[in-house]
């Protein structure tokens, strides 16, 4: 019996470490702070689609020049953090810069497992090589596939925008913002460039689609979009849930403590329950 | 054989305990068996493509894409083999917390087959990680993702593997020849098992839980909140089928090494888990109706997809139900065979449709795995059965436990 309490504290042990660690369920930045995320507002109308951002990027990040000849609808890959597509929508031709939108709960943060993809407080995502185990589980959950992974390196990295977020920590705005020729990039805070944006819809309710994109898709993203049309005419998926990503895993996560906890008492008593009859019928017998 | 290796050792020390492994490592038997024709070229095969997949990347042997970064690796080896090994936590349940004594001689096999897929298919994992040196941050706890899915998918696995290891030592024990290690090692079991259960639990459920964040991803037909509870219910069948399937090949293969105990109590011990089966999945049919009425899926059914979703939840789960009750009623064990092999196909295809058919199944390019991640899931399957039967010719696992440990009791 003193080897089955043993056992059954050391299940107990490690249940108590479990609940322990398990608290930090949701990928918010811990405790309170006055930082607000820092965030980017991008407004079609504005955007003329030279793709000088594209180059920019490119050349701050240390990867290739973006071909000149191009298809109008592209995706970003692990070679090209940000793209502009063309549309022909309702309202005629019209732009759509992409890249990572560095959600406020990010999926990509909450499914990492070595906290390599991370929500700085300052709003960037980041990727840390030094954490990183590519298991892309990243890349499964993200709602919007941003981070790309490289497949054909033996030593592959997971590429994404960044916010030009060593830029951010000079205390200068990311090299795409620097950059574009027609000011359809903004940047600042979150909750200012919330202002703005329907500051900039109220001003003219018939130059644009009254949605910014981002405001409340999957619980809020760092990139803000503001377009003339709906969303779904520029190729972004209006369907997304309004909550967090990291919220679809909660409910799981929170049994995890529990059941670590209450069923290995459980199967003890059931154990002791059992091993009882046993006794009693060969007594009888 | 080993039983009778043990006086020895005794007496000579630590130099034959080396030349008794020696000549255990060393081949038994026949060497131009089919299945060693069949199963060398392709594990060789298998670790010159490993060979080539590390010296070149991923890409260089997968289809893998961006927007399917989890293919048939993830899917079949880790996500499938896994439910598979499900048999062991039913089994040990049953056995030494419930007293089943009736189940007893199947508990070793059971164990042995768990820890070596564990073993085996998350060793394959490896493969699949682009950058493997790391794999050891959410271990040494450098980097917790205490947040994550998969942190916690990990570190059950893990655990369990261990658990498991654990439940299986006194067979190892027994094949050293070492009483006070396997009096030791056996005091250790209930712990082991009460433990292995509670962590099978949570990592067969957090499989299905890892799937959550895709959401839009996932054909809905195969999403929904509740699939961690449909994957840990399924896992139960999923691993009994296993075993049944399982048993009635080595009873055939290592005809020799069975007791003749353990031969006359087979048949009672098929039949016994067919009503097991039987029950679990009607329990998982019910599951299932309730969650597609629930989430109002009637205008999918009308679809390919939806067509295919009613052959797996009726040709493959419904079907082999019926079959389990009725060869349970009948005493059919040939039909119990049969059904469970259905339920195993049923298994694969609905893990199948969740990780990697389904995932993305409304892309203008689909995911096909290349031949080259069918060659080396081949290799890694046929290496562990070949570690399998490695075991089974010398450890006590189908056989008897040698004399001393019944002296002992």
């Amino acid at each position: 019996m003193s080897i089955n309490r043993r056992g059954f504290f050391s299940v107990l042990g490690v249940a108590g470490l479990t609940l322990a660690v398990g608290k930090r369920t949701l990928a918010s930045p811990k405790g309170k702070t006055d930082i607000e995320f820092f965030a980017v507002l991008y407004d079609s109308t504005r955007c003329v689609g030279c793709r000088t951002c594209e180059y920019e990027c490119a050349k701050a990040h240390g990867l290739p020049e973006p071909p000149s000849e191009i298809e109008p609808v592209r995706k970003t890959t692990e070679t090209c953090n940000t793209v502009v597509n063309t549309f022909q929508t309702t309202k005629g031709e019209a732009y759509i810069k992409r890249q990572c939108m560095h959600c406020n709960e990010p999926a990509c943060d909450a499914a990492c497992l070595t906290q390599a993809m991370h929500k700085n407080v300052t709003g960037p995502v980041t990727w840390d090589g030094n954490k990183c185990m590519g298991c892309r589980y990243c890349m499964v959950s993200c709602p919007f596939d941003s981070p790309k992974f490289e497949y054909h390196s033996t030593n592959p990295k997971i590429q994404k925008c960044d916010m030009c977020f060593d830029k951010q920590q000079a205390g200068e705005k990311p090299v795409c913002v620097t950059n574009c020729p027609n000011e359809a990039l903004t940047y600042g805070k979150r909750r200012d460039l919330l202002k703005e944006a329907r500051r900039r819809i109220y001003e003219k309710p018939e130059l644009y689609n009254d949605h910014i994109y981002g405001e409340h898709e999957v619980g809020g993203t760092g990139w803000l979009y503001l377009a003339s049309v709906p969303f779904d005419e520029l190729g972004m998926n209006t369907n997304l849930q309004q909550s967090s990503y990291p919220s679809l895993t909660k409910g799981f996560l929170y049994s995890v403590p529990s059941v670590d906890l209450l069923l290995p008492p459980l199967l003890l008593g059931i154990y002791t329950a059992t091993k009882n009859n046993k006794s009693k019928e060969e007594e009888n017998d | 054989m080993t039983s009778q290796a043990y006086p020895n050792i005794k007496v000579n020390e630590h130099k034959s305990i080396w030349k008794f492994l020696f000549n255990e490592l060393k081949p038994r038997g026949k060497w131009l068996t089919p299945f060693n024709i069949i199963s060398i070229p392709i594990i060789l095969l298998g670790l010159a493509l490993i060979v080539i997949r590390y010296w070149k990347g991923l890409g260089s042997i997968t289809n893998l894409t961006q927007e399917v970064p989890w293919g048939l690796w993830i899917g079949f080896d880790v996500v499938t083999g896994v439910a598979f090994a499900g048999g062991a936590y039913v089994v040990t349940f049953m056995v030494y917390i419930l007293n089943m004594k009736k189940y007893h001689p199947i508990v070793r096999v059971t164990v042995l087959n768990g820890f070596l897929a564990y073993a085996f298919y998350t060793g394959a994992l490896l493969l699949d990680l682009g950058r493997p040196w790391n794999v050891i941050n959410p271990v040494i706890g450098n980097s917790y993702g205490t947040s994550s899915v998969l942190f916690l998918v990990a570190w059950h696995f893990l655990l369990y593997m261990l658990a498991e290891l654990i439940e299986f030592s006194p067979a190892i024990a027994e094949w050293l020849g070492s009483k006070r290690a396997r009096k030791i090692l056996s005091g250790m079991t209930i712990g082991a098992v009460i433990f292995g259960i509670t962590l099978s639990t949570l990592h067969q459920s957090g499989l299905g839980a890892l799937y959550l964040m895709a959401k839009e991803k996932i054909h809905p037909l195969w999403y929904s909140e509740f699939i961690p509870v449909l994957f840990l219910v399924s896992s139960i069948f999923a691993g009994l089928s296993m075993v049944i399937f399982e048993g009635s090949i080595s009873h055939k293969v290592f005809f020799n090494q069975i007791s003749e105990k353990n031969h006359k109590s087979q048949n009672g011990i098929v039949h016994g888990l067919s009503k097991i089966c039987a029950l679990t999945m009607f329990a998982y049919f019910c599951l299932q109706m309730l969650v597609f009425i629930h989430t109002k899926r009637w205008d999918l059914i009308n679809t390919p997809m939806g067509y295919w979703f009613l052959v797996e939840m009726i040709g493959f789960v419904f079907i082999p139900m019926i079959m389990f009750f009725y060869s349970y009623r009948t005493v059919n064990i040939f039909m119990v065979r049969f059904a469970a092999v259905l339920t195993m196909i049923g298994v694969v295809m609905n893990r199948l449709n969740v990780t990697v058919i389904g995932f993305r199944w409304d892309a203008a390019v689909h995911y096909v795995p290349s031949w080259m991640e069918i060659v080396v899931t081949l290799a890694v399957i046929f290496t562990e059965i070949w570690i399998f039967r490695w075991v089974i010719h010398r450890m006590p696992v189908l056989s008897e436990s040698p004399a001393w440990v019944k002296e002992e009791h």
